[in-house]
């Protein structure tokens, strides 16, 4: 690699120049920064001053490239230069505008804005150019676990953009749970009748298929590797094991119908014409078209109820506390079952919530209503034996009466619980060089964090439902369909197409060795200095994605294409033996103490602001463009998540003279907003250990505090900074100050 | 109970809904009938009626004839259409229910002096006499319509409104008279006898 | 020839001599000044308003406007029809849209009007005078003939049910039309702009059968006006404005209110604004007197 050399640019647009000394800040990058070449331009974003740069790099060497103008988060494609790396000084955003223009304020303005020119040279001077992962995938094929209408969806959709599939199914045919229904509830306009079930053209498509290899009566014994070269033994019934080569995986693993036989209060189990909603598709497949007969005698149904919610949305031991989504659909389809084939049968559902989402989802529902399917708000307490069948009791709840009727059938709408495999917080991985098949798992991963996705909620496959919804904690496997949220067949189909669209993405990525979202295209990646190494685990327990296996001696092993760069391993390592070339503990150390602080008589505090990148860091940047202001003690360093902040900038800030230190990272827990899922939690934890840093030094702990900033806190993220200022100027000023 | 009561009884053998829908203006959409509840709760009279818009609804699709028809709840309506312009599913339901009224009328299921019942057939009997409303002759029908003794006494407590009336020129004793009226009372009468045959073939109503 | 021409029901409250023929008396005031020329529908029948289904079956009543626009076909064949009343306006654009819908009801009803010589076209559009007012005149011509600005006037535009709902007045929403207090502002009185009951029931034809029902609520509209400092009512609709008027005695008899709040046609308001005698804006058919209308008037 060649010497560093920096050169640094100055803007003087937006108001710059008129708000800025920027002679004196050209001297600042030169003198302070160690910039060696130095220019300012009047518009440095316009096609003229972006020559003016890519000339220094061409011609004169310039291979740290620092930029003082606008927020990191603007002008990005003017300022994207290949093969060195760029620094930016918030000077607009940062500076000028959330600083009034008055004379008054023209010198700490000026301080602000000096103070960043010195930051982004600490942080090019430290920083490497990354160069990608040398772990390189070169496997096209994805891998669909799960045969029914997802995982086909997935396969064919696959194979229709060119890239090769295994379709592994554990049961001996193709169709999962749309293979066991009668007819299915329509797809296209006008929704009003069930229609035929897609499941038999789509599996004649995928024989058709010879892109797609479809594995019956088969399972997954073993995933190892990582995106782009996943390695994984698909094991036969029989017995035999094949190992294939993958680039991504889309897990489709379905939901199995929840056990009505959990439900004897609603007479399953006590009476045959108490039948849930798959047995009641295969009385329909029965009947092929004619009337509809009970299990007990065979008697045409004349009278059939419909019990919504069976099992479901209750708290009750042994419910499912959730709404499946899908079951008044169902019903109502059911419903119409009888209402087509004889209109005088009457049908009835009793339901709490009728949830038919959607246009289609309602005109189906007016559909029913038109054909005198009959609804009624009813909450059923117990299903008991009459004298020529079963009899409901319930609560109509708009008529406020108790309610005794017969039926010849009833049908408990029963809910769905997902196929997601081995809960990795309940079952341990196994040691190291010690594997073992689970024949409950689904994918089997030799991950050190365990052998299947982890469950989000309900026993539902991960999802990264704020942002990315087919996207799990482990790159390169993606989960759609009722595996990871309740959903209906239309919803399977769009979600198992979306999936996989990222399963192709991610193959293609892992090709050149770049970063996933959020950090689309980082071409950096976690270097690992082993020496240093004590082999603590943090690092492998932490990492929210799975990326780092341990070997026998549980020193790391890092899979750099699962890794997402954010950077936690690194906040998490208590020996800072890792970094990324372009972000480590000195990029953003030297940052922090580049920056002047001044004498404790000057009465001109510092505050630190870590800000995640997210959101944090672009509130700010709203802010600012919104014309709130802040105080001009702070001074803002972006990180990639609030997870890869390590202690020792906390420390080394205090120890500087900084007066206060401030973290905004995103919300944590269930309801979590973090683009990295768990890196905010993870530094909320380490965060709980400051006090006793503070403690030790003999300084309030107020002086640190962290915070959850949305990206809409666009007055409450200027308003804490102002906090900050307040609490120091009542507590006064840090005695660190040398 | 009237025969045709008993006639529709058996012709529908508990199926309620069909009935409505048969032979209830507007019946056919009592099915669609959504259950959420903004009709009753837009019901000016809503705290009056003894089962409200939206219970009528349900109630008709449980098979409650006798509870439905024998209500006084469809004579709340004072016609504002508040439900109907606030109806997500577009139910027309002031017609519904003036539908209801009409049926339980023909069926003679009309609970005992319903005061707008009664105040509806005198309306009627009133218009189509002369083909215009007489209003002295409405208002005092109205006053005596549950007899002489209680005619007198809201006579009585109306007086003041009556001679408000009568010395702003809004009512004059004239009417008691001849009154206003249609000229073509035959064609009128025809037209409106024409109709009601032409509505009670088409109901299947045989005898009244 | 006037500028507009309309085919006119007026129907049974607006007679000579009946509950709301001080309605007409403006009307007839504020048309002569805009140059609007009203051709009364010749033998024109009751529209059976809201209240006649206990006696007439859905055909009968529908054949009773059916009639009333067959006749306007036949007399006046090119213009609209165009009521003053809301309940007449509402039972005609009723029947009016009921017969478009429904071949086999078009068909009855002409079976029906044909026992009167009479055959519906049902091709001509049936109008509320606001609707003329609004959509032919418009608010600036209106405004144009003010000699007798209202100033100092603060008025409650009870819009009520039957003008509003289920139909309205194009461009307006159900739960806060906007057009009377335009008209209002049109003829220089203030409108109360958070007037809570402007489109609340008053009880129409139960007003008679309910009385204590009906009384209930129009004690809420007119102690919302007062609550608005309004002071006086306008309204466009002759039942409307008799049921807020003269049960004013009988609420503060069972109340212990002290009501005594005008309640006037938008027309009366447009007379006197348009510099008429209180004769010609029909101020002596208040029953509670409108007395700064009359001193505007007998400026």
């Amino acid at each position: 690699m060649s010497d560093l050399k920096i050169g640094a640019y100055i803007c003087k647009g937006c108001g710059l120049g008129e708000r800025l000394d920027c002679d004196q800040l050209a001297t600042v990058a030169q003198r302070d920064g160690k910039a060696q070449v130095v220019q300012q331009h009047d518009f440095l974003c316009s096609a003229e001053g972006v020559k003016l740069i890519q000339n220094d790099i061409d011609n004169e060497g310039v291979n740290r490239v620092v930029i003082g103008a606008c927020s990191r988060r603007a002008k990005t494609e003017a300022f994207d230069f290949q093969g060195v790396n760029v620094s930016r000084c918030n000077l607009r955003e940062g500076v000028i505008w959330i600083r009034p223009d008055e004379d008054d304020m023209r010198e700490t303005t000026q301080e602000m804005a000096e103070d960043y020119m010195r930051m982004g040279c600490a942080e090019a001077k430290h920083s490497l150019i990354p160069a990608s992962a040398q772990e390189k995938g070169t496997d096209n094929t994805v891998l669909v676990v799960g045969g029914g209408i997802t995982g086909m969806t997935a396969a064919l959709e696959a194979a229709k953009t060119g890239y090769p599939v295994h379709l592994v199914e554990k049961t001996g045919e193709l169709g999962g749970y749309a293979g066991k229904m009668w007819k299915d509830v329509p797809m296209h306009a006008p929704y009003t009748d069930p229609v035929d079930t897609c499941v038999a053209d789509m599996a004649a498509e995928i024989e058709a298929n010879n892109l797609i290899t479809v594995h019956l009566n088969s399972t997954i014994s073993k995933t190892s590797g990582a995106p782009g070269r996943f390695a994984v033994d698909i094991s036969t019934e029989s017995g035999s094991t094949s190992t294939i080569n993958i680039g991504a995986i889309i897990q489709a693993s379905g939901a199995t119908p929840y056990d009505a036989s959990q439900l004897p209060e609603l007479g399953y189990g006590k009476s045959k014409d108490v039948v849930d909603r798959v047995e009641l598709e295969q009385l329909a497949i029965a009947a092929n078209g004619g009337p509809i007969k009970r299990p007990s005698d065979g008697k045409e149904v004349k009278k059939a109820t419909f019990i919504q919610c069976a099992g479901q949305r209750s708290e009750k031991e042994g419910h499912l506390n959730y709404c499946s989504g899908d079951c008044c659909l169902t019903s109502i389809k059911q419903a119409m079952y009888f209402k087509d084939q004889n209109p005088d049968i009457e049908t009835e559902i009793l339901f709490d919530d009728l949830r038919t989402p959607g246009a289609p989802g309602e005109d189906f529902y007016r559909s029913g209503q038109d054909k005198m399917v009959t609804f009624r708000k009813g909450m059923v307490s117990e299903v008991v034996a009459g004298s020529n069948g079963p009899v409901v009791k319930f609560k109509d709840k708009i008529l406020d009466e108790d309610v005794e009727e017969e039926a010849d059938l009833v049908v408990l709408a029963t809910g769905m619980v997902a196929n997601s495999g081995v809960d990795i917080d309940e079952v341990p991985q196994n040691e190291p060089g010690e594997w073992e098949v689970s024949v409950d798992s689904i994918l089997n991963l030799n991950y050190r964090q365990g052998k299947d996705l982890p469950h989000l909620k309900y026993g539902f496959n991960d999802s990264h439902f704020i942002c990315f919804p087919y996207e799990t904690r482990r790159t390169g496997i993606y989960t759609c369909g009722p595996v990871r949220r309740p959903m209906d067949t239309q919803q399977a189909i769009d979600d198992a197409t979306g999936a996989t669209l990222k399963a192709i993405q991610e193959i293609e990525n892992a090709k050149i060795g770049r970063a996933a979202h959020p950090r689309s295209g980082d071409l950096s990646y976690p270097i690992f200095r082993k020496e240093g190494c004590t082999q603590c685990k943090r690092c492998t327990v932490e990492c929210p994605f799975g990326a780092i296996d341990e070997d026998e001696k549980r020193f790391p092993v890092f899979n750099e294409s699962r890794c997402r760069r954010c950077g936690t391993c690194m906040g998490a390592c208590p020996v800072r033996v890792i970094s990324f070339e372009n972000y480590s503990v000195d990029t953003v150390g030297q940052q922090l103490k580049n920056v002047e602080i001044p004498e404790e008589w000057d009465e001109k505090p510092r505050i630190l602001v870590l800000a995640c990148e997210n959101d944090a860091y672009p509130a700010l940047d709203m802010a600012a463009q919104q014309g709130n202001h802040y105080t001009q003690w702070a001074r803002v360093i972006p990180v990639r998540c609030l997870g890869s902040v390590n202690l020792i900038w906390v420390t080394d800030a205090l120890n500087s003279g900084y007066d206060g230190i401030i973290l905004m990272g995103c919300q944590k827990g269930e309801n979590y907003q973090c683009h990295f899922v768990k890196g905010s939690e993870m530094a909320a934890m380490r965060m709980s250990k400051v006090d006793d840093t503070l403690q030790s030094l003999s300084l309030e702990k107020e002086r640190v505090e962290t915070y959850e900033i949305a990206i809409t806190d666009i007055d409450r993220a200027p308003k804490l900074i102002n906090d900050m200022a307040e609490t120091i100027e009542k507590i006064g000023l840090s005695p660190f100050k040398f | 109970m009237s025969n045709y009561n008993q006639e529709m009884i058996e012709k529908y053998r508990g199926n309620f809904l069909k009935e409505v829908q048969d032979n209830v203006e507007e019946g056919d959409w009592v099915k669609m009938c959504m259950q959420c509840g903004v009709c009753s709760g837009s019901c000016p009279l809503g705290p009056h009626w003894e089962h409200p818009p939206q219970e009528i609804f349900m109630m008709i699709r449980a098979g409650k004839r006798d509870e439905v028809l024998e209500s006084s709840s469809m004579w709340m309506c004072t016609s504002c259409y508040n439900c109907i312009a606030r109806c997500p599913r577009g139910l027309p339901i002031t017609h519904i229910m003036h539908g209801l009224a009409t049926y339980s009328k023909r069926l003679g299921l009309v609970p005992q002096n319903q005061p707008t019942a009664k105040f509806a057939q005198l309306f009627w009997d009133n218009l189509s006499k002369k083909g215009r409303v007489n209003e002295l002759k409405l208002g005092l029908s109205l006053y005596f319509m549950n007899g002489i003794g209680e005619g007198i006494k809201k006579s009585l407590k109306m007086k003041d409104i009556g001679l408000g009336m009568l010395k702003t020129g809004r009512l004059t004793p004239m009417e008691m008279i001849g009154g206003h009226g249609c000229k073509d009372t035959k064609g009128f009468h025809a037209m409106l006898k024409k109709a009601q045959e032409i509505e009670e073939a088409r109901i299947g109503k045989s005898g009244s | 020839m006037a500028k507009h021409s309309y085919s006119f029901y007026p129907g049974c409250s607006s007679q000579k001599a009946a509950s709301s023929s001080n309605y007409q008396v403006s009307v007839d005031t504020m048309c002569k000044e805009l140059d609007i020329e009203l051709n009364e529908i010749p033998d024109w029948n009751c529209c059976s308003a809201s209240i006649g289904y206990a006696g007439g079956g859905e055909l009968p009543r529908l054949a009773l406007s059916a009639r009333n626009m067959a006749l306007s076909e036949e007399a006046h064949p090119d213009q609209d029809i165009v009521a003053t009343c809301a309940a007449c306006w509402l039972a005609t654009r009723e029947t009016q849209e009921r017969l478009n819908d429904d071949d086999e009801l078009m068909a009855e009803t002409n079976t029906a009007l044909a026992e009167a010589g009479l055959k519906l076209k049902n091709d001509k559009k049936v109008r509320h005078m606001v609707e003329v007012l609004i959509e032919d005149i418009g608010y600036e011509e209106l405004g144009k003939h003010v000699k007798k600005p209202l100033e100092g006037i603060k008025i409650a535009g009870y819009v009520g049910c039957q003008t509003n709902r289920p139909f309205g007045i194009a461009g307006e929403s159900f739960e806060n039309p906007k057009y009377l207090d335009k008209l209002i502002e049109t003829v220089g009185a203030e409108a109360c702009d958070n007037y809570e009951k402007k489109v609340s029931c008053c009880g129409g034809a139960l007003a008679f059968s309910e009385p204590e029902k009906s009384q209930a609520l129009i004690k809420d509209i007119i102690e919302s006006a007062y609550d608005n400092g309004a002071d006086m009512i306008v309204t466009p609709c002759p039942v409307c404005q008799m049921n807020t008027e003269v049960y004013q005695d009988q609420i503060n008899a069972t109340y212990g209110t002290k009501f005594k709040m005008p309640v006037v046609y938008y027309s009366t308001l447009m007379s006197v604004a348009y510099g008429k005698s209180a004769k010609e804006a029909a101020l002596n058919g208040q029953i509670i007197k409108a007395k700064q209308l009359e001193e505007i008037a007998g400026k």
